[in-house]
């Protein structure tokens, strides 16, 4: 072959080439477009992975920092022995529910609150000066002459004579953060951040929706998929799956104008935003996720496992509780995890009906907080890189956590279901 | 006998019982679609007019219009959808017409999955560190836009992979049989008989966009902004934040709870309409394909 | 010599050995018909012929398929051009969702053809050769969906050859069809006959006895009989080919 196109006129042989590299340019080009492609179906992964990312290292700086403003200190007399406290602590101290230093392991000393509003109960205008030129002076002296004081101020009040002990403050550990049961971000002088009641409040309204959707969603899966003749079906689904369609910022409207003020009504309340607002709300939105999936699990049934029942003279109900529900009985389980992860993620909805009250949950008819509504509420007025800003990416880190392991079981029960049927 | 006789009784009663109960619920349900559907109708249909919208918001959000969140809303769809309708529609079609079965395509499958199931209040919260911040974009259209438009992409990629899936098979084999390599085929055979029910799942995105609200709150939305955005880096109000703001924190609630309304009814539309478009499609397409 | 020649060909979905052994040669300008109960691979066997198993994920075949005195297995294969030489045509009418025209078209263009006449001369010509041309020639810019179901499959098999195939694989394609538009697929056969080499799936024996030469009987992933189709029909050599063309079983 080869010394015989040597002999080919060169036409011909251009006209091989020609060809070889048309051949060529397709094959390059076939490659070029599936590395497109390629790129394009990777791109959820990515995503996935920077959400991780910067949820993580934005939530972790929470955890770095003392929860103590920015260019504020605490500080004690110098021989006061106590020189570290916990921020509940600090709280607690401003609260006055601690008053003596010996309850922190110092001395059996008075405790002497002192904020920066505060020099005025001990200095006249005239000492402290025009424009409080001798403020750092004066706060110097008090803290020296106050064995039992802590004084929470600006740093810049703190000259080079300054003889007071800065208090150190523990940062916010992750037990502490994910055990904590007040959450006060702005609270002065130090933040508390406790997201107890917020993880608290976040499954009380979500299982409370379950358990209000769970029975009336399956009723209606059982309706579609064994009673309801074709036509029926097939005007019933869409208009359920409708359902699914509306904005839950609509949902959050409606909740607000309608379910809010019967529920104050029907139980007497001061109030209406409530936790049961936030259930019934939310039951209403996971309906359609938990209908469809139970339904379809329940039509997966093998017709064959569902003649036999009957043909044993079971009616169709007793086929429909002892073979089609057990049968489904993972697709179920299945729909129910997914409603539940929707619950714990709905924002907006929630926001508007709960009250948003962070306080740990004593009942459902008080209004409470959740994960994902803190954050709304909160992100906005949170400067950025803050401390609470980071709280709330936290928040945030905990939201994916849940919501990505609730995902993982739901893999896991349908899978199990698929290795059943085979 | 009448043993028998009894619990032939027995049986019937109960079943008789309970699919009463099943029917009752399930209509109960839809008339709780109606419900809420007729309470926003009735209630925000008299607000509807054309200055409401087409007219700028006044006097503190309670009288005027909603023109700019319309535009805003307007201008998000658009922005997410160029951004996340290619992506999805690709990433589907390497997943359904390239990819082998193996663990490559079970870990992109899983992670669309997860990334569906990420909360649309985490995903504000990326867009804001990411988008807002890192990339120093600001509270822009183009920052709401790609946050939005991640949010949608599982949905798109699982519409889209659907549709190709639903393509028959013989299809492909006739094209690669006369010689046409895999993205021959792929564009000029497969993609066109999918195409109507990509489109679907579009429209479908289209709605879920124009109605998130979380991922939008610090990404893009303006509390008020009574003028129309000019670029991609300009501010916006929306809809679905308008609703938010209106109902739960405006000048006076009271006296917005009319604009509230409307805005809630104009938001139910985009829905509706979006709903039965696809729908419309769906069957009319759906009946073309049976043809053959 | 031979147009197709396979020797020892075994093939696997996975787990599952779904041909066993099989060889089997065809001659240039013939129909031969592979027959035998569904499953029996028979189908499988077709669509080794134009590598069309390909497309299935975890498949292996062993032994060699010789097309032209080329293995078309090895390595360097062109599997494009391949396809190109061996054309297709299924059980149901499949014809794209394009205009009539487009349909025969679509081979050409895919193939690197742009010339506008070339083009729309090759379209008449084949759309003449399946004697389609007087029921369509005013309509060739519409939809191809709006054919009949013989009509589109007819199309389907202009499709296949306007780029010129030497080899025409039809995978039981007249089993969609209704008794006129399925002699007419037949006559069409028995003309093609003169230009090209046919290989054809049927269910159906009469099918099998009116239209091939050959005959190859398929059972259980095997080649059970091989033989010229009259044979097969009248003295069969083996109990199983009889059993299964009288309609003892199948």
């Amino acid at each position: 072959m080869g010394t015989h196109s040597a002999c080919l006129p060169d036409v011909i042989l251009l006209k091989i080439k020609n060809t070889l590299l048309k051949t060529n340019f397709k094959q390059i080009k076939e490659k070029v477009i599936e590395s497109i492609l390629m790129l394009s179906s990777a791109a959820t992964s990515i995503t996935v992975v920077l959400i991780v990312f910067f949820l993580f290292i934005e939530g972790a700086g929470v955890f770095t920092k003392k929860p103590i403003d920015k260019g504020f200190l605490l500080a004690v007399n110098e021989s006061n022995p106590v020189g570290k406290l916990e921020p509940s602590q600090i709280k607690d101290i401003f609260d006055q529910k601690i008053i003596n230093w010996s309850e922190l392991g110092g001395k059996d000393e008075p405790i002497v609150l002192f904020r920066t509003g505060d020099i005025t109960d001990y200095y006249t205008e005239e000492e402290l000066g025009e424009n409080f030129v001798n403020f750092p002076d004066k706060i110097n002296e008090l803290i020296a002459k106050t064995p039992g004081i802590i004084a929470f101020f600006s740093d810049k009040y703190v000259n080079k004579e300054f003889k007071g002990k800065e208090v150190d403050i523990n940062k916010i550990s992750v037990y502490k953060f994910l055990s904590g049961e007040e959450w006060f971000p702005t609270a002065e002088p130090v933040a508390q951040m406790g997201v107890k009641p917020l993880i608290y409040g976040t499954l009380w309204v979500s299982l409370g929706a379950i358990l209000l959707a769970l029975p009336i969603a399956l009723a209606a899966a059982i309706y579609l998929s064994e009673i309801a003749k074709k036509r029926t079906r097939n005007l019933l689904k869409p208009l359920i799956e409708l359902l699914a369609g509306i904005p839950s910022v609509v949902y959050g409207f409606f909740g607000l104008v309608v379910i809010v003020p019967l529920i104050q009504s029907v139980f007497n309340l001061p109030v209406g935003e409530t936790a049961l607002a936030g259930s019934v709300v939310l039951a209403i939105m996971a309906l359609p996720t938990i209908i469809t999936i139970s339904e379809d699990a329940m039509r997966n049934t093998p017709r064959a496992m569902k003649e036999a029942s009957l043909a044993l003279g079971a009616s169709h109900w007793q086929t429909i509780y002892k073979v089609v529900i057990p049968y489904s009985a993972s697709g179920i389980t299945a729909g129910a995890i997914l409603g539940i992860g929707r619950a714990i993620g709905e924002t907006m909805a929630v926001l508007m009906v709960t009250g948003n009250a962070a306080v740990i949950p004593h009942s459902f008819l008080a209004p409470i907080r959740t994960i994902p509504a803190t954050i709304a509420a909160e992100l906005g007025e949170a400067p950025n890189g803050g401390l609470h800003y980071e709280a709330l990416f936290a928040l945030g880190c905990i939201l994916f956590i849940i919501t990505f392991g609730i995902n993982m079981l739901v893999e896991l029960v349908t899978n199990r279901n698929s290795h059943k049927k085979h | 006998m009448s043993i028998e006789n009894n619990l032939a009784k027995k049986k019937r009663r109960s079943q008789k019982i309970a699919f009463g109960l099943f029917t009752a619920t399930s209509y109960a349900i839809v008339a709780l679609l109606f419900v809420i559907l007729a309470f926003i109708v009735t209630k925000g249909i008299g607000v509807i007019s054309w200055e409401f919208i087409s007219a700028m918001p006044k006097n503190g959000m309670t009288e005027g219009g909603i023109f700019p969140a319309i535009v805003g809303t307007l201008c998000l769809v658009l922005a997410s959808m160029v951004f996340a309708f290619p992506i999805g529609v690709l990433a589907a079609i390497y997943m359904n017409e390239y990819v082998k079965d193996g663990w490559p395509k079970k870990i992109i499958k899983q992670m669309t999955n997860n990334l569906a199931g990420v909360p649309s209040i985490v995903f504000g919260l990326f867009g804001m560190s990411l988008f807002v911040n890192k990339l120093e974009f600001g509270d822009s259209i183009l920052a709401g836009g790609l946050t939005l438009g991640l949010l949608v992409l599982p949905v798109i990629i699982r519409t889209t992979e659907e549709s190709l899936k639903a393509v028959d098979d013989t299809f492909r084999q006739a094209s690669f049989g006369l010689g046409a390599s895999k993205w021959e085929t792929t564009s000029k055979i497969v993609f066109p008989i999918a195409f109507p029910n990509i489109v679907t799942g579009l429209i479908l995105s289209v709605g879920r966009v124009s109605g998130e609200t979380a991922p939008i709150l610090f990404t893009v939305a303006a509390y008020f902004l009574p003028k129309l955005p000019t670029s991609i880096f300009d501010q916006a109000m929306a809809l679905p934040y308008h609703l938010y703001v209106i109902a739960t924190s405006g000048t006076d609630i009271e006296k917005s709870r009319a604009m509230a309304y409307g805005t809630a009814l104009i938001l139910i539309i985009i829905v509706l309409i979006s709903n039965l478009l696809a729908n419309a499609l769906r069957k009319y397409y759906g009946k073309k394909v049976k043809m053959n | 010599m031979h147009k197709i020649e396979s020797n020892n060909v075994n093939f696997y979905y996975g787990e599952n050995h779904a041909l066993r052994d099989i060889s089997l040669s065809m001659k240039e300008n013939t129909v031969t018909a592979l027959i035998g109960p569904s499953g029996c691979g028979k189908s499988t066997y077709l669509r080794l012929l134009n590598r069309m198993n390909d497309l299935i994920d975890g498949t292996k075949m062993t032994g060699s398929i010789v097309i032209d005195g080329a293995d078309i297995y090895e390595k360097n294969t062109n599997v494009d051009n391949l396809r190109k030489n061996v054309g297709m045509v299924f059980q149901k009418p499949n014809p794209f969702p394009k205009t009539i025209f487009e349909n025969v078209a679509y081979g050409l263009r895919v193939n690197g053809i742009t010339d506008k006449n070339e083009i729309e001369e090759r379209v008449v010509t084949t759309i003449e050769q399946v004697a389609l041309w007087d029921e369509v020639k005013d309509k060739l810019k519409k939809s191809a969906f709006e054919l009949s179901g013989g009509q589109q499959q007819r199309l389907c098999i202009a499709r296949a050859l306007a780029i010129k195939p030497s080899i025409l694989l039809m995978d039981e394609p007249t089993s969609a069809l209704d008794p006129i538009s399925t002699s007419k697929i037949e006559e069409l056969i028995y003309e093609l006959k003169n230009k090209y080499t046919i290989v054809i799936v049927t269910h159906n024996m009469q099918q099998a006895g009116r239209v091939s030469d050959t005959t190859a009987f398929f059972y259980m992933g095997e080649l059970i009989e091989y033989d010229k189709t009259k044979t097969i029909f009248t003295k069969p050599a083996i109990k199983q080919t009889e059993d299964y063309i009288t309609g003892r079983f199948g």
